[in-house]
């Protein structure tokens, strides 16, 4: 369990210090219940501002996460740079296991790789990663792109002429564009916009002429748009019809995965109780069926496996980075 | 008939109940500087889920409805827009304030405020299909030059002194370049410190400028801060009512404008009542007392940005995409709630729908006992509570909300230097609202500027992508009016000079 000799030391101490100040202070917590926690409520921070992606996952795990520990997740709001603000301030917080904050990627491991954004990617202990949108290339109802053959052939005919908008540079679409570009050898024009909802609007207004975006936009949008193909594994379950890249012959998977971190610190016992926590709600039937319907997909990456599945993106993203210029 | 049928739904007692505890919550935020409306939903959405959808929507949109009301209240007493919305109430609320009439502003601000929300709320009742495509016509480059023509209303509203507007607009302009660029994700001008990476937050700078300068002004003058009311006139009611029929055009026409732009979702309520609130000055035949306490000028900004509460629901019931900062807090909630936007919400959904349109009438109309009421209090207290009291709980509060906007402590730094520096501006003359329109228009200018060129690249044409559109080139004619404004008025104001002068010495 406490596996490195190292970790003790530190461990206790913030320890110690914690139950010292959580009795001082609250007179509420005693220093055994590990297995009780939490006792008070947890502060859930989000890096963005509220009404995003992240902030709607955070809000649907918020009610279950009361069910199972009788205690409130309160989610809060920590935009700026990014999601650079937030990060760059998580271990700062107090290490008791009552902060968490949301992480995302690709942002955790893109952003480090340029000018200094005040964290590191190492330096985030997340703890669970539990769902991801998959990249989508949208069209209007009425584009004349019918699939995504067309769309490419019509790419290949007139390179840079095909206008796509998407959310930001050095984000989760810029290198789905990118990663697009590279496997079926076309050039594009990649509009970023601020946030999906600017870029959803350029699209349905006819600005741009696709849209890359997630299963959950073409979700909400389904009446006046289409997805030409889904970068995940299978097709997703609320559009049967709508084919992978895979299946079409490009390899591309991913999109914008959504997790939580401590701060550096944080007792072990307690961010595997975070970890088991969040793992219960990601297997509630009425949490997988309200996210499946919004267009998420559930994944179950828990503290014990995040090493591994962190290690596996950072060779992904670093392979597109360095076609993408980001890290100087 | 069903329509109706659903409306009236919203008329239950508990739906009513919520309604005036929203709008009466959203007040008291919407007056608090740096507790903005787009919070006061973000906190409730959580209450909300244990409610019926119609109810929760009800209460949402009454907060929102409040709030942004509400902001008015630190805008006419303390001279601080309690929400970017406000910024142009400060014109000539605060001036009116100033001279005893803070209880005449307020009772216009909550009349014209009633008007506004209620031709927004109209508008996202009969003609939400229509209004959203407006939004869809609106590319980056109408984005673009509408951020054009904002940045030259400045110079209209800078009377006196349009290179000290443009000074103004150039340190705004600049401000705005600080942090993560949306397009490049080039970092820029944070000078290595982290802390800098999120920008300049617009509320925090908006507290800074207006507010701080007020404060160390009370603390460096003797005077009282506000003239107090004469004595036995209430709440000025009558009067306020022959003022508002008086400019019923006035105020139909900014809550249209409003409603017009809260339909774009990248503009938003600053722009809203600017726009609105150069126009009655254009408009009006009392042009010289915009900005010293004008009421055609509270009336305009007022009916404007309450007008854009119904607009900004428009493109977000209509498209899913939000007009507002708050209406995306709101359209996140529907979306955990299990609802879908789109044509879905006025068939399907329509009880719902409705049920919230109607809500928001109820809110708007509780709007004015409520807010006369409590504006009422809000000043006499403001001017009975004693300088040495006022001046540290404003100053409290500053720090307070600075912080609460993204909780952040570096924010309050960069919110006290902001304040000093505008302090000192303003002794030269270099005042407020151009910095912050400069920090608010910058990255509308620069993302609509960039986007639009890599659009014309694409096409083959950056000229025709400009300058081809045309919709574009209806703003690009406004720029051009707007621009030469200003040289127009120093013009004819230096032929009518002499004969003024006379009129002077005549009084003397």
């Amino acid at each position: 369990m406490f596996s490195s000799k190292m970790y003790k030391a530190p461990f206790l101490a913030t320890f110690i210090s914690i139950s010292i100040s959580i009795t001082a202070f609250s007179g509420q917590v005693s220093a055994q219940d590990v297995d009780d926690f939490p006792t008070s409520n947890v502060q859930y921070i989000i890096p963005f501002g509220p009404g995003g992606e992240s902030d709607i996952s955070a809000r649907l795990q918020q009610q279950y996460f009361e069910e199972i520990t009788d205690q409130q997740l309160i989610v809060q709001y920590m935009a700026g740079g990014g999601g650079a603000v937030g990060w760059s301030q998580l271990n700062e917080m107090e290490a008791d296991g009552y902060a968490i904050m949301g992480t995302n990627l690709p942002h955790i491991i893109l952003k480090p790789m340029g000018k200094d954004p005040g964290f590191k990617t190492k330096d985030l202990k997340n703890f669970y990663y539990f769902h991801y949108s998959p990249d989508a290339l949208i069209v209007n109802n009425d584009s004349p792109y019918k699939t995504l053959e067309e769309f490419i052939a019509a790419a290949k005919k007139s390179p840079g002429a095909i206008t796509l908008s998407g959310s930001g540079t050095q984000s989760a679409n810029d290198i789905a564009n990118r990663k697009l570009e590279m496997l079926a050898d076309i050039k594009t024009t990649y509009i970023p916009f601020k946030g999906t909802g600017a870029a959803v609007a350029a699209l349905l207004g006819n600005q741009v002429q696709a849209e890359w975006g997630y299963t959950t936009v073409a979700s909400n949008h389904r009446d006046k748009a289409r997805m030409l193909a889904v970068a995940s594994k299978e097709r997703h379950p609320q559009f049967p019809d709508v084919p992978t890249f895979k299946e079409l012959g490009y390899e591309m998977f991913g999109g914008a995965y959504r997790g939580m971190a401590v701060p550096e610190g944080t007792p072990e016992n307690i961010v595997k109780k975070l970890s088991n926590i969040f793992g219960q709600i990601n297997q509630n039937a009425e949490f997988r069926e309200k996210m499946l319907e919004l267009g998420f997909v559930l994944i179950d990456v828990p503290y014990e496996e995040m090493e591994e599945f962190m290690a596996e993106r950072q060779k992904e993203y670093e392979k597109i980075a360095e076609k993408m210029n980001i890290n100087k | 008939m069903e329509i109706f049928y659903f409306m009236l739904a919203a008329f239950s007692p508990f739906n009513l109940f919520l309604a005036v505890l929203g709008v009466a919550a959203g007040i008291f935020i919407g007056a608090l500087p740096g507790l903005s409306a787009t919070m006061a939903v973000a906190v409730l959405v959580p209450v909300t889920f244990g409610m019926p959808t119609e109810a929760a929507l009800i209460m949402l949109g009454a907060i929102y409805t409040g709030a942004i009301y509400g902001g008015s209240y630190a805008a006419i007493l303390v001279n601080t827009p309690g929400t970017p919305s406000a910024i142009a109430t400060t014109f000539d609320g605060y001036p009116m304030a100033r001279r005893g009439d803070g209880d005449l502003a307020i009772t216009l601000s909550t009349l014209s405020s009633v008007v506004g929300g209620l031709v927004g709320v109209l508008a996202l009742l009969t003609l939400a299909p229509l209004l959203a495509q407006i939004a869809l016509k609106f590319g980056p480059v109408e984005y673009f030059w509408l951020a054009i023509f904002g940045l030259t209303l400045i110079s209209a509203l800078s009377q006196g002194s349009t290179l000290k507007g443009f000074i103004g607009a150039g340190i705004g302009l600049l401000l705005s370049t600080v942090g993560v660029a949306v397009i490049g994700a080039d970092i820029r001008y944070t000078f290595g410190s982290q802390f800098l990476l999120g920008g300049v937050e617009i509320i925090s700078a908006l507290i800074g400028l207006y507010c701080i300068p007020v404060l160390i002004d009370l603390v460096a003058t003797p005077s009282a801060h506000l003239q107090p009311p004469n004595e036995g006139r209430g709440i000025r009611f009558r009067e306020s009512l022959g003022l508002i029929w008086r400019s019923k055009f006035n105020s139909l026409r900014s809550a249209v404008i409003g409603t017009i732009i809260a339909i774009l979702p990248g503009a938003g309520g600053s722009i809203a009542s600017l726009v609105s609130y150069s126009e009655a000055r254009r408009t009006s035949s009392r042009k010289e007392y915009f900005g010293q306490g004008e009421p055609d000028g509270v009336i305009a900004t007022e009916s404007a940005n309450n007008a854009t509460v119904g607009g900004g629901f428009i493109p977000t019931f209509v498209l899913g995409i939000p007009g507002t900062p708050p209406d995306a807090v709101i359209l996140g909630a529907l979306l955990v709630q299990g609802f879908r936007t789109g044509p879905e919400m006025f068939t399907t959904h329509a009880n719902v729908t409705y049920t919230f349109i109607g809500g928001l009438f109820i809110a708007t109309l509780v709007m004015l006992p409520l807010g006369l009421l409590i504006g009422r209090y809000a000043f006499k207290s403001i001017v009975a509570i004693p300088k040495a009291l006022l001046v540290p709980s404003i100053a409290f509060m500053t720090v307070i909300g600075t912080y609460a906007i993204r909780n952040n402590p570096f924010d309050v730094v960069v919110m006290v230097v902001l304040g000093v520096i505008g302090w000192v501006l303003a002794r030269y003359d270099i005042k407020p609202s151009p910095i912050v329109l400069g920090l608010i228009l910058g990255p509308i200018a620069e993302q609509g500027f960039v986007q639009g060129y890599l659009m014309g690249n694409a096409s083959g044409s950056v000229l025709m992508v400009f300058f081809g559109r045309p919709i574009s080139l209806a703003i690009i004619i406004l720029v051009v009016i707007s621009a030469l404004f200003p040289l127009w008025r120093m013009r004819s104001s230096r032929r009518a000079k002499p004969s003024q002068k006379r009129e002077v010495q005549h009084e003397h």
